[in-house]
């Protein structure tokens, strides 16, 4: 690095730790299934597919998963009468490093059972893809976004799959893997060079401002003859608040 | 021609106003065909940095006329990574990132990090630190709400309101600085306790605030509730389903005004919610004006819960007594040997966390605020430190919110889903 200011958080930017074997992280079940009926259900419908399940922080039932089928069961736990996981509170991930597969994580929660779940898919290093749960719970568009963006995860079937936090043009990785330096990839001089070179109009040109919205419709709509001018009603009664 | 029937009806004057004489109403039902003018559809860029947007939030619409018909919301303006930044510092480090999430409720933030850690690692604090967190949570759900209720109703052009929640939130500042010495970046808890006990006269002060702001509240109540301009702004604006809601993520007040009756202090509560009398407003028709009437009431409920708690407030110490947690006091630390070697080694090593991980939900004062905390065996850091943003999620649905609907519109559905972006871009 061409920093002539060294600080004691320069050892973070010591570079990738993926290499090595991958440390087998801790594969025993704890907790009863029992104790939780949704554990007991996957256990039963879905055998094979359960890699283990442990039971955290008390009271906090953890389920991972083979990745493969992971759309499939979890429709199934949104939609199963005895489950009905409505409420998808989160999508994460958590890299471990040390070339241990990449998790992704659902925080769910049920409101007629009053039951929370978490479920982990590890996702091997060099097959970091998994299906998107969009078409399930709408919640997780800019999660999942999020998740892609910071971690390099591919949602097959998301439907406007692109950066959210870091601009769209970033070129140093994903942030939130353990292989990313806390300074970024660049140099300070490289980083400052590649803002100060931007153009920023690009931001604002007509044609990208309307980039990657879902679904993408503006070409269609703009040659189209006169709409219907959205709900008449909401219109008139702003209209209508104005004048008042 | 199509162009020929419009031009002979907009003549009578009943479209453009000024040409005709009598016309009974602009607003009367338009019964004659539409014009096919072909209007070119219009893209208009707002923000990042408009007083509207709340924040630096950058939105792109798609108008046909005056009507939205998409809205492409760009984020991340003020992205600072707290999460990476987290796996490089010790559990209590990471409390100072935590209020520069949320600076509108700052305290909540505090408290639900520390929660979660102090789960993860199996601590139980103790009944009087339990209650002070209970009182500067919803401290600051007053807090947060306030700030919206102000910028929402100059949203709609009303400006008195906004003076006067600022003038309650101001005393809340006062709250904040005679507890932490800040008044935004608190910081105010640690794992296993507080920063510190409240101090000599916080409790009156607290009163006194408790004993005014019921009345201003009723002022802001007086002035928007019944407002014609007020209600025609809010009402049918922005209208979700419950089902809809729950599938899109909503939560806090925004779904409750749906008519979804999920609160996590009562579905899954923490620190003794259940024992506290209080209700959870909800709405049914899931437009503005309902989640505007959720959060008034929240207002009044956070006081009566106050209150309770307050009452209840029991004595003894407020951090955990266990050397290996809590920091011994200036004086032990510099006369007792054992002091500060606890002392030396909390400061440099930090509190060991044993493997695993837990999610730890609250109700911050938008929405549902997750604490996901990893940690392996004998952690001083956290392996992975994920905030589960209200706001982020309740925000994504803007797109579907707005669609159809006017641009002075989406100012207000925009305002009603009390989005921070310092918790959204993190």
């Amino acid at each position: 690095m061409a920093d002539d200011n060294s600080s004691p958080l320069d050892a973070v930017e010591d570079g990738p730790v993926t290499s090595g074997a991958a440390e087998g992280a801790d594969t025993t079940s704890t907790g009863s299934a029992d104790d939780h009926p949704t554990v007991a259900a996957l256990l039963e419908k879905y055998p094979a597919e359960v890699q283990r399940f442990r039971l955290e922080a008390g009271d906090q039932y953890v389920v991972w998963m083979n990745p493969t089928r992971s759309h499939e069961i979890l429709a199934w736990l949104k939609d199963d009468p005895d489950q009905l996981y409505d409420m998808m509170s989160d999508v994460t991930a958590v890299d471990y490093g040390k070339g241990r597969p990449v998790e992704v994580v659902y925080q769910m929660y049920s409101t007629p059972h009053g039951r929370a779940l978490r479920i982990r898919c590890p996702l091997p290093l060099d097959a970091l893809e998994i299906d998107s749960v969009y078409d399930l719970w709408k919640a997780v568009n800019w999660l999942e976004r999020e998740v892609y963006d910071l971690f390099g995860i591919t949602f097959r079937g998301h439907p406007d799959l692109r950066r959210i936090l870091m601009p769209d043009d970033y070129a140093e990785g994903h942030p939130l893997r353990k292989d990313f330096p806390l300074r970024g990839r660049f140099s300070r001089a490289e980083q400052t060079q590649r803002a100060l070179n931007q153009d920023v109009e690009r931001f604002y040109l007509a044609e990208d401002l309307g980039r990657g919205a879902a679904p993408q419709e503006v070409a269609a709509a703009t040659a189209g003859p006169a709409l219907p001018s959205g709900d008449p009603a909401a219109g008139g009664a702003a209209t209508e608040g104005e004048q008042a | 021609m199509a162009t020929k029937t419009v031009e002979l009806a907009v003549g009578g004057g009943r479209e453009m106003g000024h040409g005709g004489v009598g016309a009974p109403s602009p607003l009367a039902p338009f019964d004659i065909p539409e014009p096919d003018i072909g209007t070119e559809r219009m893209l208009i860029n707002i923000g990042p940095q408009h007083p509207a947007t709340h924040g630096v939030l950058r939105l792109v619409c798609e108008l046909d006329g005056e009507t939205v018909t998409q809205v492409v919301p760009h984020i991340g303006y003020l992205h600072s990574s707290f999460e990476k930044l987290g796996e490089y510092r010790t559990w209590n480090q990471i409390v100072p990132l935590t209020d520069r999430m949320d600076y509108l409720a700052p305290l909540i933030y505090n408290c639900a990090y520390v929660m979660s850690v102090e789960k993860l690692m199996g601590i139980e604090v103790t009944e009087r630190c339990k209650v002070v967190r209970v009182i500067l949570m919803e401290l600051d759900r007053i807090f947060g709400h306030l700030l919206w209720l102000g910028t929402t109703a100059i949203d709609v052009g009303a400006f008195t309101p906004f003076l006067y929640s600022f003038q309650q939130r101001e005393k809340i500042y006062g709250l904040h600085e005679s507890l932490t010495g800040a008044r935004i970046t608190t910081s105010a808890t640690r794992v296993g306790g507080m920063m510190a006990d409240l101090p000599d006269g916080w409790l009156d002060q607290l009163l006194d605030f408790l004993d005014n702001f019921p009345k201003t509240l009723d002022e802001v109540h007086r002035l928007l509730t019944g407002n014609q301009i007020h209600i025609g702004r809010t009402q049918g604006i922005g209208v979700i389903s419950a089902d809809e809601a729950i599938n899109y993520g909503f939560t806090g007040p925004n779904l409750r005004a749906a008519g979804v009756p999920y609160d996590l202090r009562k579905d899954r509560p923490y620190y003794d919610y259940e024992s506290y009398d209080f209700e959870v407003p909800v709405g049914e028709h899931g437009d503005c004006y309902d989640r505007y009437l959720c959060r008034m009431d929240e207002m009044r409920q956070s006081v009566r819960i106050l209150h309770q708690a307050m009452a209840r407030l029991p004595g003894g110490p407020i951090n955990v007594e266990d050397p290996n947690i809590s920091l011994p006091s200036k004086t032990d630390a510099m006369s007792d040997m054992e002091s500060m070697i606890h002392h030396f080694k909390l400061i440099t090593e930090g509190i060991p966390a044993p493997e695993g991980d837990c999610y730890m939900g609250i109700e911050a004062s938008k929405g549902e605020l997750g604490m996901y905390i990893v940690a392996e065996e004998g952690g001083t850091k956290p392996v992975r430190w994920r905030v589960r943003p209200p706001s982020f999620v309740n925000l994504s649905v803007i797109p579907k919110l707005a669609e159809g609907h006017l641009v002075s519109d989406l100012i207000m559905i925009n305002a009603s889903l009390d989005i921070v972006l310092g918790e959204i871009d993190r």
